[in-house]
């Protein structure tokens, strides 16, 4: 593990501090590229990387609504160190009061379904947190699991919401059709415009998912720009300070219990858009699209991606949502396949592909630290005669 | 050190001769603690004055870091009171007292390993801002405010330790003694009226306990009450104005070092019948 780990990060360091050092206008140009590169991605079905056989665009939502669920889970796992094995619960309950308010028992416009469900399960994530956040570590995660069973549960014996048949007719969100752009077709082996594939611009249809990449992508995009302003603060410390050493940071004059709930009820904020998203997008949900096993496959994408890294979280959004599609060939062995690159990455990546800050040298210090410590406490034994 | 630092609300006075007439700034009452049969503490009272610097010392297991936690709010007393400035700590909550004016560093170093030592003190100097989620989203006038303010501060102090050339290096990355110095840096960010220091010569040699002794006077000079816990009999003798010894959770003795040098109930069961060389 240990050779592993100690042959990358530097060029991460490096890289990291290339970009850190670049002049600000040269920064700014590169990530409006990247964004526009982001924005433009389905559009250019790059071979190789466009999954042959699925909408294109709409595997690409499927990861920017990963992408938004791993920066939620990213504060509530990596930054506040709350071991959450239920978020999808928050994701069905964001998903379940935008379907509810607008097909099942009301015709609301999905715009104002949005807030509702964004505040339903942020209200849920303080109602969970409230009387459970008093628990540490392993308790936290039973009770968190039990959260999410129960949410899916709830949801399959209730024929108000719909039971296991499920609610469809979910609002899309209002797009007025602006223009048509064509997309690449790259059949002949050079990137010829096809006019007769082409996206209109916001207009929310089933055929073509690429407008609502295009929200989610900039819901993302926004998402990330708060998560940065957030734990660039006095709250961001708090966590991270909670996460380290609760007791110290008590005593430090963190209000520990009160600003793991706000972890918890800003993670539930994020999950509950993204189902909230996730239902508009999918016109149809059943207590199936919220089984435990979207909760670990979450939960998979902070920790392969390096929990506490918000890039890394997305990269590992990207890997968890985008290669099961990308390799639908191999469809009988894409668990199997899947499984085995978590365990090649538990072992050689145990801190995930992107960790943060903490780096080998600070793993080694802390051996010698303890070393000492142990030499101190004998050392003080022997002086007190 | 820091000279710009804001006068707080209940600005302490920074007299440097010690006077049992100067103002009790924490009054330990009666205080008792029990572990289930275990009695760890057993009606100890003591007080500290303003402006001094308290040692605590006593044989292994006598009480001491008991002591530190009842007074910090871990452990609640069995019986008996603590009163802060003439306000019982009884009911309150760890972050309240920290917010009150009590700060402490550990036996066993505490950091925050996985952020920087200017961060790691920001956290400290955090106790005495509000920030929340809403002011650091739109960064809000008290968002920069408080930052700007909290990291002067850190840096202030981590200057005042001598290890402002470390602010940006992980607090797990820095050497032990560093780590013991980032410690103290961060309890005095809470600006707090006593700080509590426990055991913060562990592990140190004597060079570095010298130096450390320094630190500790010049940390009285600021205008801090220090209660410090400590083995290391020289240090504690050179550093104190008064100390109290502590036996099986009871206090066998309290005066200046002088007298608790002479007093034989001290030198039999702490210091060993024999052994004058510990002073």
């Amino acid at each position: 593990m240990s050779t592993a780990v100690s042959a990358r990060p530097k060029r991460g360091a490096g890289l990291k501090g290339r970009v850190v050092a670049m002049p600000k206008p040269l920064k700014i140009t590169l990530w409006v590229l990247l964004a526009l590169l982001a924005y433009a991605l389905p559009l250019l079905e790059p071979p190789i990387i466009s999954p042959p056989g699925t909408d294109f665009g709409g595997v690409l939502f499927t990861v920017t609504i990963y992408c938004l669920v791993a920066l939620g889970l990213n504060i509530v796992v990596g930054y506040a160190g709350l071991l959450d094995l239920g978020y999808v619960g928050f994701y069905a309950i964001g998903a379940y009061t935008a379907a509810i308010l607008t097909s099942f028992h009301a015709n609301w416009p999905l715009l104002l379904a949005l807030p509702v469900a964004v505040a339903a399960s942020t209200l849920s994530g303080v109602l969970l947190g409230a009387p459970t956040l008093r628990v540490r570590g392993d308790y936290l995660a039973i009770v968190t699991l039990g959260f999410g069973e129960i949410i899916r549960l709830v949801a399959t014996n209730t024929e108000w919401l719909g039971a296991a048949k499920g609610i469809s007719n979910i609002d899309r969100p209002p797009g007025p059709a602006l223009f048509e752009i064509p997309h690449l077709n790259w059949d002949t082996g050079t990137p010829l415009l096809d006019f007769n594939d082409t996206t209109t611009v916001l207009q929310f249809g089933v055929l073509d998912q690429i407008p609502y990449y295009w929200l989610g992508l900039t819901v993302v995009i926004l998402m990330l720009f708060a998560d940065r302003l957030v734990k660039d603060s006095r709250v961001g410390r708090a966590w991270e300070a909670t996460r380290e050493d609760e007791d110290a940071a008590e005593l430090m004059g963190v209000p520990t219990f009160r600003f793991k709930l706000l972890a918890f009820a800003t993670g539930a904020f994020i999950g509950g858009l993204a189902g909230a998203l996730y239902a508009s997008r999918q016109s149809f949900i059943n207590p199936l699209s919220f089984l435990l096993l979207y909760s670990i496959l979450f939960l998979a994408a902070v920790v392969v991606g390096g929990q506490g890294n918000r890039w890394g979280v997305l990269v590992g959004a990207f890997l968890v949502a985008y290669l099961p599609e990308r390799f639908r060939d191999f469809a009988d062995f894409r668990v199997l396949a899947f499984g085995a690159a978590l365990m090649a990455l538990a072992i050689f990546r145990p801190e995930g592909l992107l960790p943060p800050r903490r780096t080998v040298r600070a793993k080694q210090m802390e051996q010698e630290i303890d070393a000492l410590e142990e030499g101190a406490e004998t050392d003080g034994e022997t002086s007190r005669a | 050190m820091p000279s710009k630092r804001e006068p707080r609300p209940m600005g302490r006075p920074a007299v440097p001769e010690p006077s049992l007439e100067r103002a009790k700034i924490l009054d330990v009452q009666d205080l008792t603690l029990r572990f289930g049969g275990l009695t760890a503490l057993d009606g100890v009272s003591f007080d500290i004055r303003e402006g001094e610097i308290l040692g605590l010392i006593g044989p292994n297991g006598a009480g001491k870091t008991t002591c530190f936690n009842a007074i910090t709010g871990v452990y609640r007393p069995t019986s008996g009171d603590i009163l802060f400035q003439g306000t019982s700590l009884a009911g309150r909550k760890r972050f309240q007292i920290t917010k009150m004016g009590i700060a402490r560093t550990f036996q066993n170093i505490r950091l925050f390993k996985a952020m920087t030592a200017l961060e790691n003190v920001m956290v400290g100097a955090d106790a005495q801002h509000s920030t929340g989620i809403m002011s650091a989203l739109f960064r809000l006038p008290k968002h920069r405010r408080e930052e700007q303010e909290g990291q002067d501060r850190a840096m202030e102090l981590l200057r005042f330790m001598g290890i402002q050339r470390h602010a940006d290096e992980l607090a797990a990355n820095l050497s032990y003694g560093d780590q013991r110095r980032l410690e103290i840096a961060r309890a005095m960010a809470t600006n707090p009226k006593l700080i509590c220091l426990d055991e913060p010569a562990a592990g140190f040699n004597p060079a570095e306990k010298v130096k450390l002794m320094e630190l500790i006077r010049r940390v009285r000079d600021q205008g801090y009450t220090v209660l410090l816990i400590e083995h290391d009999m020289k240090l504690v003798m050179g550093v104190t104005d008064r100390i109290v010894v502590l036996e099986f959770g009871r206090k066998i003795a309290e005066g200046s070092p002088a007298e608790i040098r002479d007093n034989p109930a001290v030198i039999a069961a702490y210091l060993g019948v024999d052994e004058e060389d510990a002073s």
